[in-house]
């Protein structure tokens, strides 16, 4: 995408190019049509150039284990039963929700590490990235992992490259059975209520949008059976913020700690122009005869010619 | 496939029974995601384990593995009792009413002619029909004559209650009344269930007859040649419908035809015997055209070679001594030593095959193996040792092994057979690595020096290699197109078609109908004459053009038979030619021809009045229940228990020891002794695949390993608890053939089940490591199953045997 | 032989102080990089980013170790005493350079003790805050709740390290004679007696009554 579509930029304090006017887009995750087969997770590996280690099978079927650098998005599998005593086996597409108002790039130190375009997707510039892992602090769904080889945080890029020239997320081009899909928001938002019409016609009262408003929505959107509990998916939260402390840490606390500082330097300025250094006066007491000075600095035994010039 | 996978979007209801789609056939699953979201279809899953399907089923129901005769036995017996079915279709579209021989019996699981000594039935006289003095079957419309097929069948399945089904599947009686409520929905003419399998029904040591219950559902609903319906097999390999349709079984020729057996030393009793005249008036029959294809196959093989005169060479065919060289014979005939060599191309058998240590051993017994294949397989590397999971000593095993780098299919242009029955050409993406050679080379250049010598040297009886015709440009290496054209066919010499038109010689066949037994055409496989005619490459197409709307595609590839996309599609009209229901519309009488949406499975210019039936593949011209004497272990599917049965006896014959297990199956003598009883091994097993691999190939790429890195078995909940094991334990899985240790996955997707009154845990075992690849090595799973099969087509139980668990 | 000054700080002593003061300024630079987006060109001083991010633990951690042999140097004379408290009442007094009602005071005034602890509380906890972040070898094994509770700290801690430095330096400035006790380590009597009066009598055991004694004897 061209740089003039960079809506945000991290640790940037003034405002970003913003003449030009783009869609927003967003990949749309049903969750109620994934079938959990990984072509997702391949497709990423094969479009990013990305081979994650031959892990362990852990007792389930989460392979890899987590995301790490090299493994950008993940199956998380979740058996439920639900009150009526039915079997659910929730399958979810875990990987960056591209947030409106991304925890990552507020908490980023580094302009321009962090990026968001105009079509909301939120991307990392690995050149510009010092690897210190506020990114990971800052998100609100535990996402961004940094890498041991490079000490650089890597992230789904929503396929930004693809994007950019009119194709669909990797992800979105291998799913079999259409369980994402890629478009503008307020198409995917569309189709989403579509699909949720059709999962109430089949029980599932509580089916809904994922789009958590506590980030300003995001730009990948789940659909759920039970948009009431998303906590269900592998803890998906049901209403992520940026945390408090990082909000705290990375929001206010920034500039005033910044002026206070200042401050301090300036009071102590302005201390000394009005009060003025406190000087002894050499001759306020005399020497006394006696010398006796109980702290010897051992390194002055020896003969210092200077010292015998003192007053 | 009766139909095709993207007709599955024309269901209202998809059942998933012995498959996991989802799972296996991701790609293909779309279509069920199709009807789901724009049909309104509700999806079924019956399966051992809550699988991927099921996570995005409507409902699903548990079921023991290897019960699902009974599970349909009990619906038939529950659509015939509630007249849930299709009337009409019923009526006139099947057997219903055809009387039975006299001689045809039932008595306590075992059907009449039965030999207990050969384990088989060898007097199926009685499983026919009565023959009327006009030479047709009797049949009595009325259906009331107690020998008619549709009492016989309603006495047979009387037996399946829902009570006794539910005790036998372990299925709870609520559940399975639910599914079967639902499935009687669609007896309504239009209503549409499809049923999905796969290698959860085939693999029994009643595969076949499984399926032949589920079809037999389909035609009572009246789902068979109907959009949205059939019973479809979803094949495990993205070309074995492709290896059945050309033939590569030891009893078959391309296009389903049959090896003669050493009895049919004559060619007209061999063509005769084949010839099948109507069973009923005004009934096509089409196998009436055997000599058709069988002569144009000939003249593929044998060129100019084959001639009138020398019966189209078919002294050069081998004869059978036997039924068949299945797999399982084959390497029972090794491991006595009656092998000298094997040469094992595209198939990797012990890990492939049933009881890997038996397999190992005959293997070990080859004087010479040569291993035709792509990647390091497990076989090609018997020899070795590889740390627990490959325990043998190098030193004892004296078979010379030879390996010859094969490329893979995406590196050769070519053609593949998918389930749709869809002729799809690819085209080469890279070039073979090393010394690689296609294995069309690699077979012309042993056919090549094998001539040779012969040539040179004489030998006993070599006219069928010395007179096979050679046609191709380069000797060694036939090119695809080459062959694919072979396939198709074309004339011989000029003739004139059906039609009227003139063929040239030379000229490719536009298609079967063109097909002559005086020579004058050729043939390769009869049923893909139409995939490369004159107009070029048919399989090559790729327009998914949809002008009815009814997915069919005729655009897409090729479908064998004839580019015709649902087989038996007369039947998805009414007897009067108009479709069932206008948006279940296929083919129709326009009233001068039948056409649609798909070609017509029929006589084009036949009329409706004129009684022609639906099934002309049947000389009976309507479809079976009552299989006559087609499958070896009776007219009507019967439950018999796996061989290794947790509950170990056969609930619908406790008594008749000989009923427990198919009385029919293939099974050799020294295998009894390998099969464990619930005594020592009380849990019952099934095997699997997983949708991050494909059998023992992707465990070889990087990105196939990093998503299923490691072997691991499936146990229930409860089962762990008492067993005291936890998610990510290593456990020993043992029976009586060898063990395989591997990571406990503890899941509630596996519950256990009640059955004939006792509870019964299910164990889940996926098979994809082994001691080659890019995965943890692994056990090949295979070392748990029996050695034994199908009684029809000899599939080994895979998904049916007995374990025993112990946490490591 | 007659010595007209007091030695306030031995060689080891000032070099240790200064190692700390070195090892601030860079930490706290790198550390300020880190902190606010205008500050992040001081990165620059440090090769870049990454490398900020690489050298800022490092350099705390050792500022830290640096630190405690300071703490072992001077702990004992920052033990508050009972003048501490009234010159802390009198600090207005103090900043306004007046003499009159301040108590004589130790080795170290009271200012001088509070920064003493604090930075020693800061510097404790910017190391475990800051082991908690460190990306490159600990992190991985701590939650992140944790992980944000030690981010925010760390800088809370930094904010306070900082602000106290910036008194402590001004202090250097204001108070005439205290940069030079730090730079070559003696003081003249005059200085000590001034500013740290019970001090200086411990070391010169000078007996002459103060012209000014304490109020709180008045009191």
């Amino acid at each position: 995408m061209a740089s003039q579509d960079i809506i945000a930029r991290s640790a940037t304090t003034t405002v970003p190019s913003s003449v030009r006017n783009q869609e927003e887009v967003a990949k749309l995750i049903d969750t109620t049509k994934c079938i959990g087969c990984k072509a997702c997770q391949v497709a990423c590996s094969e479009w990013n150039e990305l081979r994650d280690e031959v892990g362990h099978n852990h007792g389930t079927y989460d392979n890899p284990q987590d995301l790490t650098a090299e493994t950008w998005t993940l199956m998380r599998f979740t058996e439920h039963e639900t009150d009526a005593g039915n079997l659910e086996w929730l399958i979810r597409k875990d990987g960056c929700m591209h947030c409106a108002e991304p925890g990552c790039l507020a908490a980023c130190p580094s302009p321009g590490a962090i990026i968001k375009h105009a079509n909301g997707i939120v991307d990392f510039n690995q050149d510009h990235c010092i690897g210190c892992g506020y990114c990971i602090t800052g998100c609100p769904f535990n996402i961004p992992r940094i890498s041991q080889k490079d000490h650089k945080a890597y992230k789904c890029t929503l396929c930004s490259d693809r994007v950019a020239v009119g194709l669909e997320p990797a992800c979105v081009k291998t799913c079999p059975t259409g369980a994402i899909v890629f478009g503008s928001k307020e198409d995917m938002k569309e189709h989403a209520a579509e699909r949720i019409v059709d999962l109430k016609s089949r029980g599932f009262d509580n089916a809904g949008l994922y789009d958590p408003a506590g980030v300003g929505g995001t730009h990948v959107m789940y659909v759920l059976h039970h948009a009431d509990t998303p906590k269900l998916y592998a803890g998906l939260p049901i209403d992520p913020t940026i945390s408090p402390l990082v909000e705290l840490w990375k929001g206010v606390s920034k500039p005033l700690g910044l002026l206070a500082m200042g401050l301090a330097v300036l009071a102590g300025f302005f201390h000394y122009v009005r009060v003025g250094p406190q000087i002894v006066e050499e001759d306020e007491l005399p020497p006394l005869n006696d010398p006796s000075v109980h702290e010897v600095d051992p390194s002055v035994h020896t003969y210092d010619p200077k010292r015998e010039d003192r007053p | 496939m009766t139909n095709h996978w993207t007709d599955i979007a024309n269901a209202n209801l998809v059942l998933v029974m012995g498959g996991n789609a989802a799972e296996a056939h991701p790609c293909g699953f779309k279509w069920v995601t199709e009807a789901k979201a724009h049909n309104k279809a509700r999806l079924i899953v019956v399966d051992p384990r809550f699988t991927r399907t099921a996570s995005v089923a409507d409902y699903y129901a548990p079921i023991r593995t290897g019960t699902d005769i009974a599970f349909m036995g009990g619906l038939i017996n529950y659509l015939l009792t509630q007249d849930k079915i299709q009337h009409e279709y019923v009526r006139n579209y099947t057997d219903v009413s055809f009387i039975v021989k006299a001689g045809y019996g039932f008595e306590d699981g075992i059907f009449s002619g039965y030999d207990v000594a050969k384990r088989a039935y060898t007097d199926k006289s009685g499983w026919g029909y009565e023959m009327g003095e006009d030479g047709f079957v009797k049949t009595d419309p009325s259906l009331q004559d107690p020998r008619c097929v549709y009492q016989l069948m309603k006495q047979h399945y009387s037996r399946y209650n829902i009570e006794l089904a539910s005790q036998i599947c372990g299925m709870p009686v609520d559940a399975m009344q639910k599914i079967w409520d639902e499935i009687a929905t669609c007896s309504v003419p239009g209503k549409t269930m499809t049923i999905l399998y796969a290698l959860g029904w085939t693999q029994h040591s009643i595969g076949s007859q499984i399926i032949r219950s589920a079809a037999m559902v389909q035609l009572l609903l009246g789902n068979v040649g109907m959009p949205g319906g059939g019973v479809n097999a979803l094949r495990g390999h993205s070309n074995i419908q492709g290896l059945t349709d050309l033939g590569l079984l030891s009893n078959s020729l391309p296009g389903y035809l049959t090896l003669p057996g050493d009895a049919e030393q004559d060619y007209n009793a061999y063509i005769v015997k084949r010839t099948q005249k109507p069973l009923r008036p005004g009934q096509l029959s089409y196998w009436q055209n055997y000599s058709k294809f069988h002569v144009s196959l000939m003249k593929a093989w044998y060129g100019a070679n084959a001639t009138v005169e020398n019966n189209w060479c078919y002294d050069y065919l081998p004869k059978l001594d036997i039924p068949n060289y299945d797999i399982l014979k084959v390497f029972d005939l090794m491991g006595q030593g009656k092998v000298n060599g094997y040469m094992c191309q595209g198939f990797n058998p012990i890990a492939a095959l049933p009881d890997k240590n038996r397999v190992m051993a005959a293997l070990a017994k080859l004087k010479w193996l040569v291993v035709m294949d792509p990647l390091a397989t497990e076989t090609s590397e018997f020899w070795q040792k590889v740390g627990p999971y490959n325990d043998v000593n190098s030193a004892d095993i004296q078979t010379e092994v030879i390996r010859l780098p094969t490329t893979c299919f995406a590196e050769e242009d070519g053609s593949l057979v998918n389930s749709s029955r869809w002729l799809q050409w690819h085209w080469k993406g890279a070039d073979g690595p090393g010394e690689a050679r296609t294995d069309v080379r690699i077979m012309s250049e042993l056919f090549l020096r094998l001539r040779q010598r012969y040539q040179a040297n004489g030998g006993a009886y070599a006219e069928p290699l010395l007179k096979l015709s050679w046609p191709y440009k380069i000797a060694d290496e036939p090119s695809p197109e080459e062959l694919a054209k072979e396939i198709n066919g074309n004339a011989t010499a000029d003739f004139t078609d059906a039609t009227g038109a003139l063929i040239k010689a030379n000229a490719q066949l536009a298609g079967f109908g063109q097909l002559k037994d005086d020579g004058s055409t050729a043939s390769g496989c009869w049923i893909f004459c139409g995939s490369w005619t004159e107009v070029g490459n048919q399989m090559a197409r790729r327009d998914n053009n949809d002008p009815f709307g009814m997915h069919q595609h005729q655009g897409w590839a090729w479908a064998w038979p004839a580019n015709r996309r649902i087989l038996y599609n007369r039947a998805s009209a009414d007897p009067q030619g108009k479709p069932w229901d206008e948006k279940k519309r296929l083919v129709w009488w326009n009233g001068k021809a039948w056409g649609g949406t798909d070609v017509p499975d029929y006589k084009a210019d036949v009329p409706p009045e004129a009684g022609m039936n639906p099934f002309i593949m049947n000389p009976e011209g309507v479809a079976r229940f009552f299989a006559v004497d087609k499958m070896n272990e009776g007219p009507f599917p019967e439950h018999y228990e796996p061989f290794e049965t947790p509950i170990g006896i056969n609930p619908l014959h406790p008594d008749n020891k000989k009923a427990t297990s198919n009385p029919a199956a293939r099974i050799f003598d020294s295998v009894w002794d390998t099969l464990g009883v619930a005594k020592d091994y009380p849990y019952a097993a099934t095997s699997y695949r997983l949708t991050e691999h494909f059998h023992f190939w992707s465990k070889h790429c990087k990105l196939n390993a990093i998503t299923q890195p490691e072997q691991f078995v499936e146990i229930g909940e409860v089962l762990a608890r008492e067993k005291g094991i936890v998610a990510g334990d290593r456990v020993r899985v043992s029976c009586k053939r060898g063990h395989i240790e591997a990571v406990a996955v503890v899941t509630k997707r596996i519950r256990p089940l009640q059955v004939n009154n006792q509870v019964v845990h299910q164990i889940g075992i996926p098979l994809h490591w082994g001691f080659t690849g890019l995965t943890r090595h692994g056990y090949l799973t295979n070392t748990l199953v029996p050695f034994l099969g199908d009684g029809n087509t000899q599939t080994p139980e895979s998904k049916s045997f007995l374990v025993n668990v112990e946490k490591i | 032989m007659i010595r007209k000054q007091i030695l306030r700080y031995t060689a080891n002593q000032r070099t240790n102080h200064w190692l700390v003061a070195i090892l601030f300024f860079m930490a706290g630079l790198s550390g300020l990089a880190l902190f606010h987006p205008a500050l992040f060109w001081l990165s620059n001083l440090f090769g870049g980013g990454p490398w900020t991010r690489i050298l800022h633990p490092f350099m705390g951690v050792l500022m830290f170790v640096f630190f405690l042999g300071l703490v072992f140097r001077f702990w004992r004379a920052n033990y508050f005493i009972a003048n501490d408290r009234l010159w802390l009442r009198r600090i207005d007094r103090v900043m306004k350079n007046q003499e009159e009602g301040v108590p004589p005071i130790g080795k170290y005034n009271p200012g001088q003790k509070l920064l003493f602890w604090t930075l020693l509380l800061c510097m404790l906890g910017l190391l475990l805050t800051g082991l908690v972040i460190w990306r490159a070898y600990f992190s991985d094994y701590f939650g992140i709740t944790t992980i944000r509770w030690a981010m925010l700290l760390h800088a809370l801690a930094g904010f306070v390290l900082i602000l106290s430095i910036i008194v402590h330096i001004y202090a250097g400035i204001w108070i005439k004679g205290s940069v030079s006790a730090m730079m070559h380590g003696w003081v003249s009597r005059a200085w000590a007696k001034k500013h740290h009066e019970l001090w200086y009598r411990e070391v010169t055991r000078d007996e002459r009554p103060r012209r000014d004694p304490p109020l709180s004897k008045k009191g």
